[in-house]
């Protein structure tokens, strides 16, 4: 939510119309579909799948008959196709190969699942071989495909759990990271735990509550569609049992591309524009400043990767509801309507912390977040938080909601930290908010084509 | 769960019969389509199912009779108003059939007439061994329990007679054991099977050696055609009846309400680590 990434339009997907001059696939009689060879031909998943969704056709071919469809290759030869319209925007699918893991510099999609895991089982090896499951299956999800081809035997269990069938990619990315506790002495790993991945000091004001904290795995699923992020943990979990556990989960939330077709700044549930001040993500020289960890850094398995810092933050919705506009405006240092530097216009204006009202007092208040945050303006982070609400605290009937917090830096003790440490001593903004959750995780670097997610380091 | 066996039963016959509505659909899709149940029965008729099927036959009768010898004994303290033996005998009794309740949830209406908890059935209807728990733990007394004691222990002896007539399929084999687990993790891990007594564990134990009985049972050939998937299965068994050694206390288990939330959240994730790869267990049933 607090993403900067203001031209990040909502995508349409088309991908999936009848081409002009087909009769329309559910038209057409299951004999005039077997006549025209349909079931030999290169049909995409959602036509298939749509195809065998209605009931009549979906009986005749039946459960046994769609797995041996998709092993037969029709979904195969249809791959190609969605690949080669993979521009973000018109396919929605956003690529989960490359340098840098996906989902940390690219554009917010609408919703988070974030998920904790720990380790169960003891050997190196086994993780290894999770993270190349993983990796294959999250390569796949974040396509829209399913995790793996149907076996087409009736006595297994389906190989992919099947909610997110015929839904577009959806912006899906996946990113996975590692925590201080990974590094412990099962995996033989202790030597390579990068001096940068610290367990975080307590902060002032931290109401920490164990369960939601720490984790030795962390995996971020972003996407424009909750059924399909929901989908990308299931199937993970799923492929992860016998070998990690979940630790803790929390979903979130931002305004959706259909609500905002604009990508204005998302407002945060305290109503204030979030993300105004985030550095240039389309920029590599300032990503390689702030964000991702460099040769000579400390460890060079982390070279390319990023430190990510997950608060749970709730906010308190109730006490803030009857504060003041002008309390709220000195709380942050900004205008709640315009985004702007109090004292200022637009949005987008410098903030100057020197300017002063008639009487010789600061503009922006000297204990506001911004200030406090913004420092001396030499550490900077990239904030990708998401607004949850997670129902109501039954000890007190009120919402539990605020902000999922996630930061990106390149070394937390640099940047995250000292701010967080100011921020919890003096913020103005903690009357109001409360950090009940927290967590520390490397994330990887980028994984090419036929690697795995993880292998630098295993 | 006790419609899903009689469904399951009833395709599993179909598909020996060879007239399963799948294997037409299957010819219908073309090439790529030859029908899983198809290929199933051609690589089951290469596993030797006869011995292992009569292996576990032998095993659900030995389970069914002390079954009914236990009741009897257990019917008898209710009778004579011992409470104190009535509750002694009544977890271990029940183990008997915990073991194979897969087999006895596919002979129709006996599973409710037997263990249907308060509420699952209409209060005319409920009977069984969870109707006297409530008169042994709630109100203290086996007064009133008597003729629901003895139509436990008729109902017991039918049970053994109908599974005479029940023939055990592979797939009934391999679904059971984690029909099993999936017991465990909706009601005995929750502590909802044994509301009034918490002897919740000893039904947990006996879900869990039962799978382990048909496990032991096809592990050979799930050795022979899939290495990892038998190790991973293994693995996962001894992890779980370790952990649940813990819980022993003398002859028993501890009751439920010893459990704090991180036990039943270990015990659970154990269950669901096992569960998961025991579901691939019909790879030696098909392709
Ligand atoms: C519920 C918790 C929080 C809320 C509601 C919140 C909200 C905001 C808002 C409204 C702004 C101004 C607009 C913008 O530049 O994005 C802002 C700026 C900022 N916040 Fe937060 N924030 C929270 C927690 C944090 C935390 C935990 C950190 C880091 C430790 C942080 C770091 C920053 C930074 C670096 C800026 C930009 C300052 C600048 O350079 O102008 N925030 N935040």
């Amino acid at each position: 939510m607090e993403n900067g990434n203001r031209n990040d339009t909502g995508n349409s997907t088309k991908q999936d119309q009848p081409q002009a001059g087909e009769t329309p696939l559910l038209e057409q009689s299951f004999e005039e579909r077997q006549a025209s060879g349909l079931l030999h031909k290169s049909v995409s998943r959602r036509e298939l799948l749509k195809m065998a969704g209605i009931g009549g056709a979906g009986l005749l071919l039946g459960a046994a008959g769609l797995g041996a469809v998709f092993k037969g290759n029709v979904f195969g030869e249809a791959a190609p196709a969605t690949r080669a319209s993979s521009r973000p925007n018109s396919s929605g699918i956003v690529d989960f190969y490359g340098t840098h893991q996906a989902g940390i510099a690219t554009p917010s999609p609408n919703f988070i699942l974030f998920a904790a895991f720990d380790v169960t089982s003891g050997s190196l090896d086994s993780v290894r071989s999770l993270f190349q499951a993983w990796t294959a299956a999250a390569a796949a999800m974040t396509r829209g495909e399913p995790v793996g081809e149907e076996s087409g035997n009736d006595h297994l269990p389906p190989t992919d759990t099947g909610e997110a069938v015929g839904l577009s990619p959806s912006r899906t990315t996946i990113t996975f990271g590692v925590g201080p506790s990974f590094f412990d002495n099962r995996f033989g790993l202790a030597g390579k735990r990068p001096a940068a991945l610290v367990d975080f000091p307590a902060f002032g004001g931290d109401e920490l509550r164990p369960e939601w904290c720490g984790g030795d795995i962390a995996v971020q699923v972003c996407s424009d569609d909750m059924q399909v992020a929901f989908h990308a943990i299931r199937n993970l979990s799923r492929i992860g049992r016998g070998k990690v556990v979940l630790r803790w989960t929390q979903e979130g939330f931002q305004r959706t591309s259909a609500a905002d077709p604009e990508g204005a700044t998302p407002r945060n549930l305290l109503g204030f524009k979030d993300g105004t001040a985030n550095p240039d993500t389309a920029s590599e020289t300032e990503m390689s400043e702030v964000v991702w960890a460099q040769a000579g850094d400390g460890a060079n398995w982390m070279n390319g990767g990023t430190y990510m810092a997950v608060r749970r933050v709730r906010m308190r919705i109730e006490v803030w509801d009857r504060s003041t506009l002008a309390d709220q405006e000195q709380t942050f240092g900004r205008h709640r309507a315009s985004g702007a530097p109090l004292g200022s216009r637009n949005e987008f204006d410098a903030v100057d912390l020197d300017a002063k009202d008639a009487n010789g007092k600061p503009l922006i208040p000297l204990n506001s977040h911004v200030r406090l945050a913004r420092g001396d303006g030499s550490a900077r982070i990239l904030r990708r938080s998401y607004s949850y609400s997670s129902g109501m605290d039954n000890k007190t009937g009120q919402l539990d909601a605020g902000l999922l917090f996630i930061c990106f830096n390149r070394d937390s003790r640099k940047q995250f930290i000292p701010m967080q440490q100011k921020l919890g001593q003096s913020d103005l903004l903690n009357e109001y908010i409360v950090h009940n959750g927290s967590a520390h995780f490397a994330c990887f670097p980028g994984v090419r084509q036929g690697g795995y997610v993880g292998e630098t380091l295993f | 769960m006790k419609k899903g066996w009689a469904v399951l039963l009833l395709a599993a016959s179909l598909t020996a019969a060879g007239c399963s509505s799948n294997n037409d659909d299957g010819g219908n899709a073309g090439n790529g389509g030859a029908s899983a149940s198809s290929q199933a029965s051609a690589s089951a008729s290469t596993v030797d199912w006869a011995p292992i099927i009569d292996s576990y036959r032998q095993f659900s009768v030995e389970q069914a009779d002390t079954f009914i010898a236990e009741t009897d004994k257990f019917v008898a303290a209710v009778k004579s108003g011992d409470i104190d033996t009535a509750k002694q005998l009544y977890a271990p009794t029940r183990m008997y059939y915990e073991r194979i309740e897969p087999i006895a949830e596919a002979l129709g209406d006996l599973d409710p007439d037997i263990d249907a908890r308060e509420n699952d059935v209409e209060d005319k209807d409920w009977r069984g061994f969870h109707r006297i728990e409530k008169f042994l733990w709630v109100d203290n007394t086996t007064a009133g329990a008597e003729d629901y004691a003895d139509r436990l222990l008729e109902d017991a002896k039918s049970l053994r007679a109908l599974m005479e007539t029940v023939e055990i399929e592979p797939a009934l084999l391999v679904t059971g054991a984690v029909e099993l687990l999936n017991e465990v993790s909706s009601s005995k891990v929750t502590g909802e099977e044994e509301r009034y007594s918490h002897t919740d564990l000893y039904d947990f134990a006996a879900n869990v050696e039962g799978a382990r009985k048909i496990y032991d049972l096809l592990q050979p050939e799930l050795a022979k055609k899939d290495a990892a998937l038998d190790t991973s299965i293994g693995t996962s068994f001894t992890n779980l009846e370790d952990a649940l050694a813990d819980y022993k206390s003398g002859d028993g288990y501890v009751s439920y309400t010893d459990l704090k939330e991180e036990d039943t959240k270990k015990l659970s994730q154990l269950i669901d680590a096992l569960a998961e790869p025991l579901s691939q267990m019909g790879v030696i049933l098909g392709a």
